[in-house]
């Protein structure tokens, strides 16, 4: 599954980064890679974007960017 | 000898605290340039500690040195090229293992690195302890702990910084595992060691790493620099596809995965306890600041303290500021040769002209001052990316980015605005696309400069409906924004780079007064530096278009014979008369300004009291000319005075027709008559042409040229009616067109300056300009031209625009983005 599938409140592992390029990586500059633990805190107040927790800091991104980050839920 | 001059650049992630360490170690003696070519911010400063001079500049804070933003490209060309001889790494103490995969590429850089643990504060409150001796042995770099903040750490800073400095020894290079890639890394180093130029200039090592990730400008490096670079080029790419399918993995994401490996391995050797998973202060602030309902709420409320505090308050400050101004204006007038009967020496209007452009700008400096401040506040708190969190999606929407919100509500997204400062703050949007939309919509918004010009012709032609014509023309401006920047993100931007949204929530913080005042300051002092002084070149372009080429000769006699004749008839009154001495020659025209003077005075002065001092004043400086202004019982002197004042308002009159008739025949009213045939389309006659052509300058002057083009004939007649009875063709229609003109109108000269310093070229600044009057111009046709075929009078053809621009917003809002992130 994708993270852009998670609901907030979710912990998830990620797997694999689809993601090429510039999302690709800005996604590792940033510090989400496989095997990294995160949380989903919650969705912004119109759904999109989401915001993750990761490592003790926080991250927000948009549904359309998380579809490229495979995880595992847990 | 230890060396007495440093070169120090400073490096850093985002939300590390790296300007707090700026200012903490350059004090007052900062700069702020541009890197060459690009429009990112260099700080430059400098400081003196043991007798070592060091020059810091302040890197812009990034993740990671890659080619891919152009703040990244800068840093690692300044490290590559400029050779700092100490780069301090500020790192966030309570999030050490994202901040050492920065620390690492630096590292592999070879430069001479001090780190920086800073916020000790903030990660000890969370109960983290750093073993700094075991982090700077792993590292091979010393490590300083510092709460700059709080003020600890600095001197143990300055310190280290010196010994980095001053010690010629280079520094033992640090080596991160790369595990199955090191062989690839090694053959990759031969091929090109051979070259003297290459391995002079830029670690073998770091340039293996980033051939082999692929990095664009490394790859540009090999193009230009080596004796075949074919022949390497396409070594390279054999590697990177060998590598990848013996590895299943592309190399770029093996080096990142690597780093981040190795972060974790130090940062559990060296973090005790292992970092608390959350924050829980800005965590549970965010529950609330960015709930489904609440969050909006607090966000309107937001933006409506920054619009009232700045907007509303910080005009009234004006009332206080604008007296000061204009004594800057009397004070200069004073220098100047003094005003003929008729006739103004060309170097007195001149600068009287220019000091009142220059004062329209300088009384912005109060709102500014207030507006700059309340952004700094809210960069420095955190809650600049809960803005962008919380309204991303609609902007995304239209191409746009939720960064743009501040940018946009700076620019006036109801009504009163500025668009300077709006067009300033689109600096931090990190997406390309969307930054350039965002500037180039902002000057649509409703500044507080368009207002006065949609009051006075709301007043005129929508008098039964004043409320909704306001909400109209304060509403549909960001209606017309939207698509607009909808549809530039899909044409002439569509091939600009775009940036993925993934943000940074920081924790929030509170922002120290130092750091906000100094923002403010300097942001205004960029505004006065970079902005009033090509204002001023324009104001005297405009002065010079408006004047000449001046009265023929014939009209001067013209005028001449006229003041003659008015002078003789007032002599003829008073003749016998025993003042009639005092106002012969060079004494009338005396009286005149005696009497304006006298005036002015008075109107200044408040209350009895000063009305009173006004008088003493005036009959001391001259007690027969007092008589004349003041006759009381003074029967004489009364015949004067109403002998005077039929000349001194034959004067008004004369001053008037010769303003009127210079501007009809100015290079501008030439330029307003030609366009007219086809302006007539959309509604505009000349008058309107040349007031809209001289308000390039500013806004405000919209009003001011439409009061000069319609003369006034009666004492005390206001704009208002002298246009209605001006222009009696002129229906509710042709005010709608005009003011959608002025809603679309091109951006004035300080914001056009602002655009060529956001967007970095003159291209866009001209585009910006162009393409405005073209909207403007067709939109302006369509309410006149279309409304006087459906024959609509002006509040329908109000409503149809509002309707077609709501329904144009929402289409455009459904068309799909062209992405190019992947």
């Amino acid at each position: 599954m994708t993270l852009d599938d998670l609901r907030p409140g979710r912990e998830c592992l990620v797997k694999r980064l689809h993601a090429h390029d510039k999302l690709g990586q800005r996604l590792m500059d940033m510090g989400v890679y496989p095997g990294l633990k995160m949380k989903v805190i919650r969705n912004a107040p119109l759904e999109d974007p989401m915001e993750l927790e990761l490592d003790g800091y926080c991250l927000s991104i948009r549904h359309a960017e998380a579809k490229f980050v495979e995880v595992e839920d847990r | 000898m230890k060396k007495k001059k440093a070169l120090l650049a400073l490096a850093g992630q985002p939300n590390c605290g790296k300007s707090t360490v700026f200012n903490a170690l350059t004090g007052a003696s900062q700069h702020v340039a541009n890197y060459p070519g690009v429009t990112v911010e260099k700080m430059t400063g400098s400081y003196r500690y043991d007798g070592m001079k060091v020059e810091v500049v302040d890197l812009p804070g990034t993740y990671s040195l890659t080619s891919y933003s152009p703040e990244e490209r800068v840093s690692r060309d300044f490290l590559l090229h400029e050779k700092p001889s100490v780069v301090v790494n500020v790192a966030d103490a309570s999030n050490l293992k994202r901040h050492l995969y920065l620390t690492f590429q630096l590292l592999e850089m070879g430069v001479p690195l001090v780190v920086d643990l800073n916020m000790m504060d903030v990660a000890g409150r969370r109960g983290i302890n750093i073993d700094t001796q075991e982090l700077s042995r792993q590292l091979g770099a010393p490590v300083i702990l510092t709460a700059i903040k709080k003020g600890r750490g600095k001197k143990e800073l300055l310190k280290s910084i010196n010994s980095v400095a001053g010690s010629e020894r280079s520094p033992k290079p640090f080596l991160i595992d790369y595990g199955p890639m090191e062989p690839f890394l090694t053959e990759i180093e031969n091929e090109f060691s051979g070259n003297g130029v290459l391995s002079k200039n830029y670690p073998g090592r770091w340039l293996a790493i980033k051939l082999i990730e692929g990095d664009s400008e490394a790859l540009k490096l090999i193009r230009e620099l080596h004796s075949t670079p074919g022949k390497v080029l396409e070594f390279i790419e054999n590697k990177r596809q060998e590598f990848e399918s013996k590895h299943n993995e592309k190399p770029e994401r093996h080096i990142a995965f690597s780093r981040y490996k190795v972060a974790d391995t130090i940062s559990r050797s060296c973090v005790k306890p292992k970092a608390a998973f959350t924050q829980p202060l800005s965590d549970r602030a965010d529950a609330i600041i960015c709930h489904k309902f609440l969050g909006p709420l607090i966000l309107v409320g937001v933006i409506y303290l920054l619009y009232y505090l700045s907007i509303v308050q910080g005009y009234n400050i004006t009332n206080y500021t604008w007296p000061l101004l204009a004594k800057l204006r009397s004070i200069t007038e004073s220098f100047l040769p003094a005003p003929g009967f008729i006739d103004a020496p060309l170097i007195r209007s001149m600068t009287l002209w220019f000091v009142d452009s220059i004062n329209a700008l300088l009384n912005y400096i109060p709102i500014f001052f207030i507006l700059f401040g309340l952004i700094a506040i809210l960069e420095d708190s955190g809650y600049m990316p809960r803005m962008a969190f919380i309204l991303d999606r609609i902007f995304n929407k239209f191409g746009l980015h939720g960064q743009s919100t501040l940018p946009m509500v700076l620019g006036g997204i109801y009504v009163g605005g500025c668009a300077v400062p709006g067009v300033m703050s689109c600096k931090g949007i990190p997406d390309e696309r969307a930054r350039f939309a965002t500037i180039l919509t902002i000057p649509m918004l409703n500044c507080l400069a368009k207002v006065p010009l949609y009051v006075l012709m709301i007043n005129i032609y929508f008098a039964e409906h004043k409320g909704p014509a306001m909400f109209f023309i304060s509403t549909i401006s960001l209606l017309m924004v939207l698509p607009v920047a909808k549809i530039l993100t899909l044409t002439v931007l569509k091939n600009k780079d775009t940036c993925p949204f993934i943000m940074e929530m920081p924790p929030y913080h509170i922002p120290t007064i130092r750091g906000v005042l100094g923002r403010a300051v300097e942001r205004v002092w960029l505004f006065i530096r970079k902005i009033i002084t090509i204002v001023a070149a324009i104001a005297i372009i405009i002065f010079i278009l408006l004047q000449f080429p001046g009265l023929s000769d014939e009209r001067k006699a013209y005028y001449d014979t006229e003041k003659d004749r008015a002078i003789a008839g007032f002599y003829r009154k008073i003749e016998g008369n025993p003042y009639a001495d005092y106002v012969q020659g060079e004494n009338l025209m005396a009286l005149v300004l005696y009497w304006d003077k006298y005036k002015n005075a008075k109107m200044m002065a408040k209350g009895k009291e000063a009305a009173l001092a006004v008088n003493e004043k005036f009959k001391a400086e001259n007690s027969v000319f007092f008589k004349i202004v003041r006759p009381k019982k003074d029967k004489e002197a009364k015949s004067v005075n109403k002998a005077f004042k039929k000349v001194f308002s034959a004067r008004k009159k004369l001053l008037r027709e010769i303003k009127k008739e210079k501007i009809d025949n100015s290079f501008l009213g030439r330029v307003g008559r030609a366009m007219e045939p086809y302006t007539q389309y959309a509604g505009f006659n000349w008058r309107v042409n040349v007031s809209l052509l001289a308000s390039f300058a500013a806004k405000e002057s919209s009003v001011a040229t439409l009061g000069a083009l319609y003369e006034q004939k009666e004492e005390g007649e206001t704009l208002e009616t002298r246009m209605e009875k001006g222009e009696k063709g002129f229906t509710p229609l042709h005010a709608l067109a005009l003011m959608l003109f002025i809603v679309l109108y091109p951006p004035c000269v300080a914001t056009s300056i602002m655009v060529k310093i956001q967007t970095g070229q003159i291209r866009w600044m001209i585009f910006s300009m162009l393409f405005p009057i073209v909207l403007g111009t067709a939109v302006a046709t369509l309410i006149f031209s279309g409304g006087t075929f459906l024959e609509l009078n002006g509040l329908q053809a109000m409503i149809a625009f509002y309707c077609l621009a709501l329904a144009i917003t929402i289409g455009t809002g459904f068309l799909k983005n062209k992405s190019k992130t992947t």
